[in-house]
């Protein structure tokens, strides 16, 4: 009895939190489908001479989708920072993946000359913020001409050190002994990685591919310093751009750049956990 | 030996090249830049060491990232703990762990209109204070400007917990799961509370979990500069003027000789911390 009444306390409990956690998510959703006139209504304390205060109704008196139709099919100019966003992601997971699955297999299968040092190399460039970087990567991106383009974005990004730790610790899970056998059996280097790393890896992949999505979406630094046209910029620099006259249209742009975001969550859940768990775990 | 040498550094050659190229090597001309003057490129000793650590803007953001840091990672790696062990409780536990997940999934460009919204002068969260005030009978007002007041600290902590929370839980639970069970049994059949069992059982066993999570945690702090940027702008209130808005107004104003010099002192206080917690890590 006294363990049920303690489950139900902690029960209670867990699920305030992740209500409060999912709080903006759904106050962006209503939002959304708030008609313009009411958002303004909804508004008018936040503007200078309102009183009051903002009173949200989390569903809408007056709901109104036409937003939704107006931003896909009327709307270019959002199809156009749509399409960087998603040229800008997939090019880095693209670079990512090409570069860092290799590297990682070094890293776990071999004993080589300087390993110890390359690979705490990698670490600390994985740990070190944006910032520090920044001006490296500006002068380099400048002497090859390649500020203002979505180069200068992608290719700092596809060689970041963070998708070869991540994976470095999904190869080092395969026994040395299958490998040993698979030699044995006249096996190339190659065919080992090819034919018994990457399947048995593929978990490992795919959460780097989750957790490196949700941060190519959410990029910001980078293209703040090394874009200056307006036209090439992701939707996340765009959107903050949306004054408060514009509320409504604004709550539905974000919904619409959520959405990628929050399908690649739903399914890539548990590869977000397991990623996750396995940079945290001594391996 | 010479060939898998050879081998090894073929896996690792592109990846390799690409951070030579990217990083090392610039970083390396960054650190030759430091001890040279910006325009004519002269040799000038530690003189942009001795602007930037004379200047009033570096020492308030070195100031309040400190402070910051200081105070979120204690605060997100407790409550992180505490949730996770809630989670490990209860039976149903982890479902509710993709709820706590979910702000990684969220944009930070999308909740810009959302904080503005909570915390304005006349927004959301004042309005539920006055509401919960009333609801105990009590009638105030409250105005606070969170954005533009000192309170701004707290809306970037309040943003950080937010955005990281479901990730600390989820480095914490499973370190949980792996302390094994039978252990706990054991001392539990020895006669150990509840409270023993986790401070002389389980939490030693996290202890090698508590430098990762740390260190994960405190590569995250970096990226409120995200919200902060695009709810405040360049210049925000100083109590969250962080080292992030002062490296970019420094890039959008040229000023690359200070750049270089801060860069350089951050980032070997940075490799220092990360390099001393390593040698911790592995002694355990």
């Amino acid at each position: 009895m006294r363990r049920r009444i303690e489950n139900g306390i902690t029960a209670v409990c867990l699920a305030m939190l992740a209500l409060l956690i999912c709080l903006p998510v759904a106050l962006l959703l209503s939002g959304s489908i708030t008609g313009d006139y009411e958002m303004w209504e909804r508004l008018l304390p936040m503007t200078p001479a309102g009183e009051g205060y903002v009173r949200w109704h989390w569903i809408p008196e007056f709901p109104d989708f036409s937003r939704y139709g107006k931003l896909l099919f009327a709307t270019p100019q959002f199809f156009v920072l749509f399409w960087n966003s998603v040229k800008i992601t997939v090019l880095i997971l693209a670079g990512q993946l090409l570069v860092a699955v290799p590297a990682a297999w070094s890293f776990a299968r071999y004993d080589f000359w300087m390993k110890k040092v390359w690979f705490c190399v990698y670490v600390v460039l994985m740990l070190l913020p944006f910032q520090v970087t920044m001006l490296s990567q500006y002068l380099v991106l400048d002497r090859f001409g390649l500020l203002d383009t979505h180069w200068a974005v992608v290719l700092p990004a596809a060689f970041s050190t963070f998708p070869v730790f991540l994976l470095y610790r999904s190869f080092r899970g395969i026994p040395e002994s299958l490998l040993e056998a698979a030699r044995m059996d006249g096996a190339g280097e190659w065919y080992l990685f090819w034919r018994i790393g990457l399947p048995l890896a593929e978990g490992g992949i795919w959460s780097a591919v989750v957790l490196n999505f949700l941060e190519c979406w959410n990029l910001i630094e980078q293209p703040l310093a090394f874009l200056e046209e307006q036209s090439l910029w992701p939707l996340s620099l765009y959107l903050p751009q949306v004054g408060l006259e514009r509320a409504g249209f604004a709550m539905t742009a974000s919904v619409v750049t959520l959405v990628p975001a929050l399908l690649v969550f739903a399914f890539g859940k548990e590869y977000l956990e397991q990623g996750i768990s396995a940079a945290g775990t001594k391996g | 030996m010479k060939k898998r040498n050879l081998i090894a550094y073929a896996f690792l050659l592109p990846s390799l090249c690409g951070v030579l190229f990217f990083y090392l090597i610039p970083f390396a001309d960054v650190v030759r830049r430091s001890f040279l003057t910006a325009v004519t490129k002269e040799f000038c000793g530690l003189d942009n060491y001795r602007t930037v650590f004379q200047n009033e803007a570096f020492l308030l953001a070195s100031r309040n990232t400190a402070r910051f840091c200081l105070f979120c990672l204690p605060v997100l790696l407790g409550l992180g703990l505490l949730v996770a062990i809630l989670l490990e409780r209860h039976c149903e536990g982890k479902r509710f762990l993709s709820a706590y997940l979910l702000p990684m999934a969220v944009p930070s460009a999308t909740v810009v209109l959302v904080w503005k919204m909570f915390f304005a002068k006349q927004g959301l969260f004042n309005a539920w204070l006055g509401d919960f005030a009333a609801m105990l009978g009590k009638e105030r007002v409250f105005t606070t400007d969170y954005m533009d007041s000192g309170a701004a600290f707290w809306v970037l902590v309040a943003s950080y917990i937010w955005k990281n929370l479901g990730y600390t839980v989820t480095l914490w639970f499973a370190g949980l799961l792996s302390v094994s069970s039978e252990q706990r049994e054991a001392a539990r059949v020895d006669g150990a509370g509840a409270w023993q069992v986790f401070w002389r059982v389980v939490f030693p066993q996290l202890l090698p979990n508590l430098y990762t999570i740390g260190v994960l945690s405190f590569l995250n702090a970096f990226k409120v500069f995200r919200e902060a940027y695009l709810v405040a702008g360049s210049y925000p209130h100083e109590s969250m003027y962080m080292l992030q808005h002062l490296f970019n107004n420094w890039f959008v104003n040229l000023s690359l000789d200070k750049m270089a010099a801060a860069a350089v002192v951050t980032g070997a206080v940075m490799i220092t911390g990360i390099l001393l917690l390593q040698r911790l890590w592995e002694k355990e």
